[in-house]
């Protein structure tokens, strides 16, 4: 610490940079942008290669479950960007009960993907299996992404779940409070960026039939 | 508002919550229509107008619920110029997939 910072910390004053930790924030996004956009990119051209093939992918996949799995997933956003607002105006109480709704819809979405795969497993669908060896490339191609990108955005889920309880610490123990939220604003971006991959997945995966 | 962040510029923006409520309901719309649309025969314009509603969702959700628009200007710099990179992987991807 150099003598002007303890000076100042003896002052009272808090040294801290709101605006570059959200910004260091954001550039981690940006790598998790990269990290999936690849993936896009390989879906992009595989289907390039086998349309027929993944509509008929597609079409195995229950539409339902991925409608209400994306409505979890926006609402959980909203209740996320609203714990924000909440500790804003020093609603503490408030805040810890939205970041708690949020963790509960998480664990709703991975339920549901729980059901989704188990499904997929039971009816001989899983990587490498007989069944799916059988079919054409392009079906292999397309299930074999789907397992990887929902399963890697479910990690993310269970990661950002995670991280959402360690915020309710923070809350509770006033680390997280009316006038130092920054930390509350970080988990709460991981969060928006995994309900942005799965607003692309859904339509890529769901709808394409 | 603390001194410090006065200093840096650093503006606290309170978003209502009757905003976020209002950007959601629009999400479960577009998220309806996008379902919705996947039931007619469109062929190969699913792709168009499902990537389209996904890219509007998309903005929604950085704009307002990531406070995007509220931030620095810097901060919407580094998002465009983070999609514009991704978007040269893709079209340069299929310049090389599609003439090779």
């Amino acid at each position: 610490m150099t003598t002007s910072a303890a000076a100042a910390v003896s002052q009272g004053h808090v040294h801290r940079d709101d605006l570059g930790s959200r910004m260091g924030m954001w550039l981690f996004l940006f790598t998790e942008l990269i990290l999936f956009g690849g993936m896009f990119v390989a879906y992009a051209v595989y289907r390039f290669d086998h349309p027929a093939e993944f509509e008929l992918g597609a079409k195995e996949l229950d539409t339902l479950i991925g409608t209400i799995n994306t409505m979890v997933l926006l609402t959980s956003s909203l209740t996320v960007a609203m714990s924000i607002t909440a500790i804003q105006r020093g609603k503490n109480k408030l805040s810890l009960v939205l970041v708690a709704i949020t963790i509960l819809l998480a664990l709703v979405f991975l339920v549901s993907k729980y059901f989704e795969w188990h499904h997929k497993f039971e009816s001989g669908l899983y990587p490498q299996s007989p069944d799916l060896l059988n079919k054409p490339p392009g079906e292999i191609l397309y299930f074999g992404l789907y397992f990887v990108m929902t399963g890697l955005h479910a990690l993310h889920v269970i990661i950002g779940a995670v991280v959402l309880a360690v915020m309710m610490l923070f809350i509770q123990r006033g680390v997280i409070n009316k006038d130092s939220y920054v930390k509350l604003e970080a988990g709460a971006l991981y969060w928006h960026l995994v309900d942005i991959i799965w607003i692309f997945l859904f339509p890529l995966f769901y709808l394409i039939h | 508002m603390t001194e410090h962040e006065r200093q840096h510029g650093d503006e606290v923006h309170v978003v209502s919550y009757g905003r976020y409520v209002l950007i959601w309901l629009g999400l479960l719309g577009l998220t309806g229509a996008t379902v919705a649309l996947a039931g007619f025969e469109l062929g190969r314009w699913i792709i168009f107008t499902a990537l389209t509603i996904a890219s509007i969702k998309g903005l929604l959700v950085l704009n307002v619920f990531m406070h995007l628009k509220f931030e620095d200007r810097v901060f919407r710099i580094f998002a465009m110029v983070a999609g514009v990179i991704l978007l040269i992987f893709i079209v340069l991807v299929f310049f090389d997939y599609a003439f090779h």
